[in-house]
């Protein structure tokens, strides 16, 4: 039986973020993009780090990992090492990703490990109640510093084609149908998948609103871009985020789709321990290691 | 009776490290019992390095302090080691290199100057092969046969191809040729080749072995001294026995990758030293939380910071006890030599899934990098006995059957059956956040307490089941005086004891093994029937000492401490029992 959206809805909670929250959209996308590529609910994982976005798994009915503050990417990868039979997705915020577990990804990136990390971007720390975060723009008031930001933000396209990854997108949670095509189209992909999703936050980023974003997104697709071109992808991405205050009267342009996508073996492909059974599947029974002592003699 | 200690001095790079091992295996392959011990600095070449290899017809399970056979490669090697040569000690050196009278040294030595380097050349070695031309030459001292080292060369390089054999040969045989022919055979002793029942095996092999045995299935290491030899055994075998060790880019990466295998249904496993240990301290705590099985290698060597990266020490036996935060259960072993290691590992694996919660096995730089005859029965009974326990984990038919499962069920011994993500009927949520029996966040005041209790329940079921064997006390129950020490510290101290047992002098040590749970019970009652005590640990501020005396109430009149880095000497602990005049 083909999965339906009734089969990943959990009956005893729901969602408490904000009313009008960023989060519901990619919510409701991931839960379509899992529908759309009729995946077994049970052999999904959603792996979540600490922040708002990452209380996600709890309203998805797959298998759910909800660790620690910027932590779930090696979680993620263990768990493909362990059991590539199983679809990973590793959920965490701007915070989490970018800040305190910003090491992690670059690492998955460069291995290509076989799983797609969803962002949830709001450009602020929701669930501590509104610090900057590494993707706040220059020049933000914020409560977690005296004078407006002047840490440039982090550019996660550039960074992600910098690391590695072989499928870079950025998507917007007020468009539900390109963000369930970016998700379908990067759980489909072989090797490490990054989906920057820009995430309005209603209560604590009153800047980068829906309103906002609704001004400023293009989708790359249909501006010819050429996703199989690096140097081109460098070029779109450096459009937005801005490295310095905005001019009078300039309006950034914030391009959606996918940056950029190739082929390259994956993490597991060079991993010949699980080429033909999964970790997971295999014997504990009948190990013997006479012969390696018997080497010692 | 034969009891030698060689030692073999010089610049690090100079292969001091495999020359060492080689003269272990020599005595091994002759029947000897043999302990080695290796100093060196944190640096890959310019440093002292000093490698002795004990050898003893008698039991021995300890380095010494004299030394009766140097071969000294530098003239720093005899600055150095000058003041531990026994009388009539043999000196090997190039006098090439170093110009040594008998004059120079505070007790009569017999000088055996061997041109090195000559021979190197003579064979067509390169010079820095000059450390295996002073194995060969060292054995023609106590030994009259050089086949024992030509089989040996053909174990150590025959996979990398009979040129490299041939060659290896040739340069030792030299050596010991020169020797033979200059001073005559077998001068220091005469050594026979006895029957072997032993092998030489080091602690870190000893723990990577265990886990092998065990089925671990997931490691992730970052390198770090002293745990750098497990990670390097378990790649070794890695392809045959199917398990995937990857190189993280952090040990928070690491016990987070560990986590995540293990969530999936892979055993799992990380090991490292007090400075990775410190990033590893949340993910410890997510263990815990999440109830997933980990196990954790945790070898000390003395802090804080980087501390003597490639020194000994048993300074983070609090830290083990109390890193992270919030109360949770976990499990501490402590292994004292090769075959506590080697079971103890098997043990942490099967206890961490059984009981869903963190062990650590706790060891340190002397265990994991010193070599020890162990007898190869005694592993083999280990290995052959050894079941391994998953704990409660469904089955694809038992997930299925499953109409609301619940990760985090509270049921009376509080282990709850995993499901593995996979298995329908399984679906559930693992979870940081205090939880409910599903997994869901929950902050309500009753549920925190079951699911505290619950994790708590977990530890007293462990208990309940007997999965912590009492204190071993080992020697005469009736002994004058009791040692208490955990550890590698048992090297020194049953060697103390054997020689102490020679003068008449009765000793008898209670080795404790699980320092959590503390088994206060049980090392009450055996304290209890003790005379004196004298408790040994490596530490500056007595942590193991004071463990007991939180667990139990007991103190202890006599203490023995070491902070230097270095390991104990058998002769320090008979110093300090004779000392208190039993
Ligand atoms: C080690 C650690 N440091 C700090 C925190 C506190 N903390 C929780 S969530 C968060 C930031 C959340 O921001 P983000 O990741 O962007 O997620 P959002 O809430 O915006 O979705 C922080 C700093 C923590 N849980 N753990
Ligand atoms: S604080 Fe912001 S990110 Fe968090 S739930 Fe509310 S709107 Fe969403
Ligand atoms: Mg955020």
């Amino acid at each position: 039986m083909p999965t339906t959206l009734q089969d990943l809805q959990i009956d005893y909670d729901k969602p408490n973020w904000c009313p009008g929250c960023g989060d519901f959209g990619i919510w409701v996308s991931l839960k379509n993009a899992i529908v759309q590529l009729d995946l077994k609910p049970w052999e999904v994982v959603l792996v979540s780090g600490i922040g708002c976005s990452s209380k996600l798994p709890y309203w998805v009915k797959t298998y759910g990992f909800n660790g620690l503050h910027g932590r779930p990417m090696p979680v993620a990868e263990g768990i493909r090492l362990a059991n590539n039979g199983l679809t990973v997705i590793v959920i965490g915020g701007d915070g989490d990703q970018f800040a305190e577990g910003g090491n992690h990804w670059l690492h998955a990136a460069r291995r290509n490990v076989n799983l797609t990390l969803l962002i949830h971007d709001n450009q602020v720390y929701g669930l501590t109640t509104g610090q900057f975060s590494p993707t706040t723009n220059i020049g933000e008031k914020n409560k977690a510093t005296p004078v407006p930001v002047v840490e440039a933000p982090v550019n996660a396209m550039q960074l992600a084609l910098s690391a590695g990854a072989t499928f870079v997108a950025r998507g917007y949670s007020g468009d539900n149908k390109q963000e369930t095509e970016l998700l379908v189209e990067a759980i489909k992909h072989k090797g490490f998948s990054i989906i920057d999703t820009m995430q309005p936050c209603v209560t604590f980023n009153h800047h980068n609103t829906f309103a906002w974003f609704y001004e400023r997104v293009y989708k790359l697709e249909e501006h010819g871009h050429d996703m199989t071109n690096k140097m081109q992808a460098f070029e779109r991405a450096e459009e937005w985020p801005l490295r310095r205050p905005l001019n009078e009267g300039e309006k950034e342009k914030v391009a959606t789709g996918i940056f950029f996508k190739e082929d390259r073996p994956t993490w597991e492909d060079g991993t010949p321990q699980i080429a033909q059974t999964p970790l997971v599947k295999q014997s504990l029974e009948n190990i013997h290691v006479n012969p390696l002592l018997d080497e010692l003699m | 009776m034969i009891d030698l200690q060689w030692l073999i001095g010089g610049e690090a790079g100079y292969g001091i490290m495999t020359t060492g091992l080689m003269m272990s295996k020599i005595f091994t392959r002759l029947g000897l019992h043999v302990f080695d011990y290796v100093e060196y600095p944190s640096l890959i070449r310019g440093g002292h390095n000093a490698y002795y290899v004990r050898a003893s017809d008698e039991e021995v399970t300890s380095q010494k302090k004299t030394v009766d056979i140097l071969v000294a490669l530098n003239a720093d090697t005899i600055k150095l080691h000058v003041d531990e040569l026994s009388p009539n000690a043999a000196v090997i050196f190039d006098p090439s290199v170093l110009k040594l009278t008998v004059e120079q040294f505070p007790v009569s030595v017999r000088l055996f100057p061997v041109p090195l380097l000559e021979l190197t050349k003579k064979v067509g070695a390169d010079r820095l092969m000059i450390n295996t031309v002073s194995v060969g030459a060292s054995l023609a001292l106590f030994h009259k046969q050089f086949d024992v080292l030509q089989k040996i060369m053909q174990d150590t390089f025959g996979k990398k191809g009979d040129d490299v054999v041939a060659l290896n040969n040739n340069t030792s045989k030299a050596g010991y040729d020169y020797v033979v022919e200059n001073f005559g055979p077998g001068l220091l002793a005469d050594i026979p080749i006895g029957s072997q029942t032993r092998l030489l095996i080091g602690g870190a092999e000893a723990i990577a072995f265990g886990a092998i045995r065990a089925g671990l299935k997931f490691a992730a290491m970052y390198p770090m001294t002293p745990i750098n030899t497990i990670m390097t055994t378990l790649v070794a075998h890695a392809l045959k026995y199917n398990i995937v060790v990857k190189e993280p880019e952090d040990e928070i990466a690491g016990i987070n990758m560990a986590l995540g295998a293990s969530f999936a249904g892979a055993r799992s496993m990380v090991a490292t030293s007090g400075g990775g240990f410190s990033l590893m301290v949340e993910g410890l705590g997510l263990a815990a939380q999440t109830e997933t099985p980990i196990v954790v290698v945790l070898g000390m060597r003395p802090g804080p910071a980087t501390g003597m990266p490639t020194w000994s020490d048993q300074g983070d036996l609090r830290f083990a006890l109390h890193a992270a935060q919030g109360d949770f259960p976990r499990i501490i072993l402590a292994p004292g030599d090769m075959l506590d290691a080697f079971e103890g590992t098997m043990t942490a694996l099967n206890l961490a899934e059984k009981y869903q919660l963190p062990v650590i096995v706790l060891v340190d730089k002397h265990i994991n990098e010193s070599h020890a005859t162990v007898e190869s029965e005694k592993l083999k009974v280990i290995s052959d006995t050894f079941v391994v326990e998953r704990g409660k984990i469904l089955t694809d038919q038992e997930a299925l059957a499953e109409t609301d499962y619940k990760r985090y069920a509270l049921v009376e011994d509080g282990i709850s059956p995993r499901s593995l993500p996979g298995q329908q009927g399984g679906i559930g949520l693992s979870g940081s956040d205090e939880h409910d029996e599903k997994g869901l966040y929950n902050e309500e005041a009753d549920m925190r307490i079951k699911m505290m209790d619950k994790r708590y329940a977990k530890l007293a079921k462990a208990i309940a089941n007997n999965e912590f064997p009492a204190p071993r006390l080992i020697g005469d129950p009736d002994a004058a005086l009791t040692i208490v020490a955990f550890g590698s510290t048992k090297f020194a101290i049953l060697d103390a004891m054997r020689q102490l047992k020679k003068e008449n002098i009765s000793v008898n040590f209670l080795q404790v093994s699980f320092l959590e749970p503390f088994p206060s019970q049980a090392f009450t009652e055996m304290i209890g029937k003790t005379k004196k005590t004298l408790i040994v640990e490596a530490n500056k501020t007595g942590q193991f000492e004071g463990l007991i005396r939180e667990r139990t109430g007991i103190t202890f009149e006599h203490h023995l401490r070491k902070y230097d880095g270095r390991p104990f000497y058998p002769e320090e602990i008979i110093e300090k029992v004779k000392a208190l005049q039993v």
